[in-house]
């Protein structure tokens, strides 16, 4: 079997039995996109939207991961971010279409510029990447809240800037179509250049790649700036999406669900290898499991630990050994798919 | 944060003025009530958030107004303990008459406040409160009830709907496990329960306080129970229904007709949506209570005695009330 997809596999197949639960529990109107006012709705394409913000945010993290680093930045990025745009559309013409280009553009100018700043500690500086990225988790979200002067602006309904959150084209909604377009530019990016290569060398050993003559500085750099902006705008949709910017609230703890989507999707902490598509269906793991929750009726309380549950369950799902145990009483040469589906759900359904 | 510093330097310049006019000759005070005042120490938690920020404004507004409070020193402590128990601690060295405490953490304060007492200093907590075990070392807490406030959200509901067979409510939870939370929860369904309201509760999870939080929850809660059947929702405070309210819009329905709600905290924003019909009830959780802390301080300089508990007053507002009340609202 081609080893790309042997790695998929697992994810895939507890986001199908996350997703047979809710259809069990609720029928098949999850599944079936619905159209309300000219754009695409129902259960399941609504868990996509929602999630777009927290897919671009860990795209951005798998690149970062892949060369051995990682950015707890993202969050405060996402929350100046959406401060940025928010509170430049406050401050003047809200219907303008020139006013909106440019607040988005300043934010993502801002954003990218923080993703850099960020490469450059690590790169230049040789600061470990989670100190580097820590500095500013911390101070960002003071850096939002100067922006906002403490409160929490709220842009008019009617300005074009809250399409980006809530607007669709052509019955598909914008947050799909952005998260659709980063996932498609980031792939052909890596996967159709030498850049790919080049990142998962530097992850894997970057003395060696610079001996080699890659430029593995300027490549730590490019990936904490293409992270960065990915958060940056991710924030704006969030912002688009409420209408307003929570310096306090807006993107907490996204920087932990990021690396969750991440190591569910596959890519290992310890850099080289990375899957972006892999990150897509974690993504979509944690936004089904959120939905999920809340469909089987269980309490809010009950968030963590069922994350936790389904986490435990698709890294024990990755690990040979445990296969390999696990089916041991089994026929040891049989495709594990039978035996693994059920024991997901009485895992869930505990 | 210069403009903080700054009153705060005005802050103690004005102390030293009201300290050297009690020494010396009453004469020279331009305040009419410097002579015999009260200074007033207020260890604030921070600034942490738009209602905290109305109540340290309230608080100090209030004390300037007041003839009976010679001065108010303020302090920020920026969300740490350390910093309030120092506060504290200048507060008794420079023998204040009166110590406010709003403590960020309940526990810790045994040490610092005994010290107060053995300086037969009174102290009063503002917002929140301090362990069981110290109780005997305040004088009492001013503060909001929040189970009152979830009685005053049931109270209205028990009213609304006492015609109907069966109501049929959806609710958004604060935090998990926070005091408000489990306050507002408890005393909505208290008053239900005693009431004999014939209720439904379709669904009730966490949406943490956030907009964001309450506008995923209402999604999800719409594509999977609808909302054709629904008939009210309670949000935990203003954020998560604003956040709702969206999510019913972009369902095609119309919040407050065709599904009413009520809300906790009442800030500009919340008010902002009832007097557009969106909101049918606000239940205040009130950080302006400047003035009723004023009157406490007073009371307690002239050695009354108090419950350990004062809950600050706390109003609520129907649809006639919302636009005369939302210029009012200072958060």
């Amino acid at each position: 079997m081609n080893p790309y997809f042997k790695r998929l596999m697992w994810p895939l197949a507890v986001l199908v039995a996350l997703i047979v639960v809710n259809i069990a529990v609720t029928g098949f109107d999850f599944i079936i996109p619905s159209v309300h006012d000219g754009r695409l709705g129902g259960a399941f394409v609504n868990i996509l939207r929602r999630s777009a913000p927290l897919l671009l945010i860990a795209l951005g993290m798998t690149l970062v991961i892949a060369t051995k680093g990682i950015d707890l930045s993202v969050g405060a990025v996402y929350a100046i971010g959406a401060a940025i745009g928010a509170q430049y559309i406050l401050d003047r013409d809200q219907s303008s279409l020139v006013v909106v280009f440019t607040a988005i553009g300043l934010a993502l100018l801002v954003a990218a510029v923080i993703g850099a700043w960020n490469g450059t500690m690590v790169a230049y500086f040789g600061v470990q990447p989670i100190v580097a990225t820590l500095i500013l988790m911390i101070a960002g979200r003071g850096i939002a809240q100067l922006i906002t002067g403490g409160q929490i602006p709220s842009v008019s309904d009617t300005t074009p800037f809250v399409e980006l959150g809530r607007g669709a084209v052509a019955t598909v909604p914008v947050p799909i179509i952005i998260g659709i377009a980063v996932f498609a530019a980031l792939v052909l990016l890596t996967r159709t250049t030498a850049l790919g290569m080049l990142l998962e060398s530097v992850g894997g050993n970057p003395e060696a790649s610079r001996l080699a003559g890659i430029r593995s500085k300027g490549i730590t750099v490019l990936v904490y700036l293409v992270c960065g902006f990915c958060a940056g705008l991710a924030g704006l949709m969030g912002a688009a999406n409420l209408g307003s910017a929570d310096a306090n609230n807006g993107g907490l703890w996204i920087e932990l669900d990021a690396i969750l989507a991440v190591v569910i999707g596959g890519t290992a902490l310890i850099g080289g290898r990375f899957f972006l598509l892999g990150t897509t269906i974690g993504v979509a793991i944690i936004g089904t499991l959120e939905v999920t929750i809340i469909n089987v009726g269980l309490s809010s309380q009950w968030q963590f630990t069922a994350k936790a549950i389904v986490v435990f369950v698709v890294a024990m799902l990755q690990s040979p050994e445990f296969r390999a145990w696990i089916l041991k009483p089994f026929r040891p040469r049989r495709a594990p798919d039978a035996p693994a589906e059920p024991a997901t759900e009485k895992a869930l359904a505990k | 944060m210069l403009k903080k510093a700054l009153a705060g330097i005005g802050a103690g310049a004005l102390l030293l003025g009201a300290a050297a006019c009690g020494s010396g000759d009453d004469s020279s005070g331009d305040d009419s009530g410097s002579g015999d005042g009260l200074v007033v120490g207020f260890a604030q938690v921070g600034a942490e958030s738009a209602w905290r920020t109305a109540n340290s404004d309230s608080v100090q507004a209030s004390a300037e107004a007041d003839d009976r409070i010679a001065d108010l020193q303020f302090v920020d402590a920026q969300q740490d303990q350390e910093k309030q128990i120092e506060a504290v601690r200048n507060f008794i060295t420079q023998r204040v008459d009166v110590i406010v405490l709003a403590p960020v953490v309940e526990t810790g304060w045994t040490d610092i406040l005994g010290e107060a007492e053995q300086a037969g200093i009174p102290v009063i907590l503002a917002d929140r409160g301090i362990e069981q075990a110290d109780e005997d070392l305040y004088v009492t807490r001013l503060g909001s009830d929040f189970v009152e406030e979830g009685r005053k959200a049931g109270q209205w509901t028990v009213e609304t709907f006492a015609d109907d067979d069966s109501t049929r409510i959806l609710e958004l939870e604060g935090t998990v496990g926070s005091a408000p939370a489990n306050d507002r929860k408890t005393g909505f369904y208290e008053i239900l329960d005693s009431e004999g309201l014939s209720y439904d509760l379709v669904d009730s999870q966490s949406g943490d306080f956030t907009a964001e939080g309450g506008k995923s929850v209402m999604e999800t809660f719409i594509s999977t129970h609808g909302l054709d059947d629904i008939d009210l929702l309670y949000a935990h405070n203003d954020e998560m229904g604003l956040g709702a309210i969206q999510a019913i819009e972009e369902a095609g329905k119309v919040p407050g007709e065709d599904i009413q709600i009520i809300i906790v905290d009442g800030s500009k924003a919340g008010f902002e949506a009832a007097v557009d019909g969106k909101v049918n009830y606000i239940v205040e959780c009130n950080p302006v209570f400047g003035d009723q802390l004023m009157d406490l301080v007073v009371d307690v300089a002239g050695g009354e005695e108090f419950d350990k508990f004062i809950a600050v007053e706390e109003g609520v507002y129907g649809e006639a009330d919302f636009e005369a009340e939302l210029p009012n609202r200072q958060f």
